[in-house]
């Protein structure tokens, strides 16, 4: 007979609250890999436990008590006689004095374990596969699966991301204040990454994968809870959700890359859109504009647009004017020759790319390229924009967007 | 980023390992399976097999009934493919830097074999959707 499972609001209750659990048990004890198993091993005891005693007051006492002891447990055990010697030493007097002092509240460690896993020191592949497993709560299995690597390969990754955390003598506290928007910083570009990775990673195949989309979204959620003054976290949520708002509509039946034109606009998510625009508009009016917000900006104008051709192109041209001034970046110049071609034609959109091209620094991206045969394209330039569209195929790493270059240009040869 | 590592060796000349002494094919499996094992601690390894030699090779065709024709394939005339690593890493130059490792393997005698080795990416999925 097994024993009764638990309710989906205390599955999330466990789910929402582990991360908090494992950075109070980091805290004390530094050591993330046998915090890590203890934090599992309470979460077990919960699942057992809690379906048949009901839930307990102080579910998150419950569970750092839980974890703690296992810790004990480990600390004393002969197998680690080694770590034994070494936190024996420098932990367990805290243990007495930290469990009595109860000094901060479960975000503030949820936020410390966040900025833990985005450490600088770490590779961001590495604090990518690490901030999903120690704060999004998913498996090595799922992470390895959503990035299609073996799983002890992830394994790995994560086990030495954390060897390299332990290594760098980083205490388990929030980032000092002078230092703390430069590392809130890196801790939005690895969700940003996440969800990047939700769209690059996924192939015909992803039916039993696991959605990095929308787990980037719901860890942006977190944060954003956790830091609900900060214009750029909010800008983040607002790109992220105003952009998965058009997920299903850019996949053709076969799996093939529909491109923001062509798509069917009665397929975007229109909860999402409202949700996304609301929350845009709530944090411009707020004052300081970051880069995400422009772009979460630029996504809101193309959600809102009835048509591709009836969308504010003169807007989004000025957004991306404002986010060249931002950040030295050409790829940002070349989404605005777009958007300057659609409101002066494409000769205009073109002086720019040849503007970019001589720049030099994007003479090996694929995006150029693809971007130039689209205004030939539109220039009416068929055998100029073919070229382009074929160079572009050669250069993209991509398979569905070097899929939709050669179609495209296939096409056009045969106009 | 995902790179195929591709050792391709000529047919004939000193790649042909079958004519080592024992000591020198030894050292040089050693250097193969260490190298693996580092990339599998980094969490790089995908995966990578070493392939059977080319005189067991066959080429394969579909005849018009779409059953396999079977070609012997020539190894003498051209190079081929020893074996391959499929690495997920940070960036190309990392990429870069396995391939000279393992293009360093040792020979005869122990020398550094300087093979080429071919470095693909591999393709992704969806590109990102740019705002």
């Amino acid at each position: 007979m097994s024993p009764p499972a638990l309710d989906r609001g205390a599955e999330q209750l466990l789910r929402d609250l582990a991360p908090q659990v494992l950075g109070a048990v980091i805290r004390r004890y530094r050591d993330f890999a046998a915090s890590e198993d203890a934090v599992q091993e309470a979460l077990l005891a919960a699942a057992q436990q809690w379906p048949r005693d009901g839930v307990p007051d102080n579910p998150r006492g419950w569970l750092i008590q839980v974890a703690s002891r296992r810790m004990v447990d480990h600390v004393r055990s002969e197998t680690a006689r080694r770590q034994r010697e070494h936190l024996a030493a420098l932990h367990l007097g805290q243990v007495v004095a930290a469990a009595s002092v109860e000094s901060r509240r479960g975000e503030d460690e949820t936020l410390t374990l966040l900025f833990m896993c985005c450490h600088p020191a770490l590779t961001t592949s590495s604090a990518v596969a690490l901030t999903l497993r120690a704060v999004g709560g998913l498996t090595t299995a799922q992470i390895a699966n959503a990035f299609l690597v073996p799983e002890a390969t992830m394994a790995q990754r994560i086990s030495r991301a954390k060897q390299t955390i332990l290594a760098s003598g980083v205490p388990f506290e929030p980032p000092a204040a002078r230092a703390r928007a430069e590392r809130l910083g890196t801790v939005l570009h690895v969700l940003y990454l996440i969800f990047n990775e939700g769209y690059t990673a996924s192939t015909g195949a992803s039916l039993q994968r696991l959605d990095l989309a929308a787990e980037a979204i719901r860890l942006t959620r977190g944060v954003r809870q956790l830091v609900p003054d900060d214009s750029e976290v909010a800008g983040l949520l607002a790109l992220m959700i105003l952009t998965h708002a058009r997920r299903d509509a850019r996949t053709g039946p076969a799996g093939e890359l529909i491109p923001l034109p062509q798509q069917d606009r009665l397929r975007w998510d229109g909860a999402a859109i409202e949700e996304g625009v609301a929350l845009l508009t709530a944090t411009l009016s707020r004052g300081r504009v970051g880069p995400y917000q422009l772009q979460a900006a630029v996504a809101a104008v193309h959600d809102e647009a009835p048509s591709h051709d009836d969308t504010d192109w003169a807007q989004i041209a000025a957004l991306y004017g404002l986010l060249e001034r931002m950040s030295d970046n050409p790829m940002v110049t070349l989404n605005r020759a777009i958007a300057v071609a659609m409101v002066q034609g494409p000769a205009a959109g073109l002086a720019l790319v040849d503007t970019i091209a001589a720049d030099g620094r994007l003479a090996n991206s694929h995006r150029l390229d693809a971007v130039r045969g689209h205004l030939l394209e539109l220039a009416g330039d068929r055998d100029a924009a073919v070229a382009a569209y074929l160079a572009a195929a050669n250069r993209t790493t991509n398979r569905a967007e070097r899929h939709y270059l050669l179609t495209q240009a296939a096409a056009l040869r045969e106009r | 980023m995902k790179y195929m590592l591709m050792m391709n060796v000529p047919g004939k000349g000193p790649y042909q390992i079958g004519g080592w002494p024992k000591a020198d094919i030894e050292a040089h499996m050693a250097f193969m399976m260490a190298l693996n094992k580092k990339l599998a601690e980094a969490g790089e390894l995908v995966g990578g097999e070493g392939l059977a030699g080319p005189d067991q090779a066959k080429l394969v065709r579909a005849g018009k009934d779409g059953a396999p024709l079977t070609d012997g394939v020539f190894p003498e005339s051209k190079e081929f493919l020893a074996g391959y690593w499929i690495v997920d890493v940070e960036n190309p130059a990392r990429a870069h830097a396995i391939a000279a490792e393992a293009s360093a393997a040792p020979g005869p005698g122990g020398a550094p074999l300087n093979m080429p080795i071919e470095v693909r990416e591999v393709m992704s999925g969806f590109p990102p959707e740019l705002p």
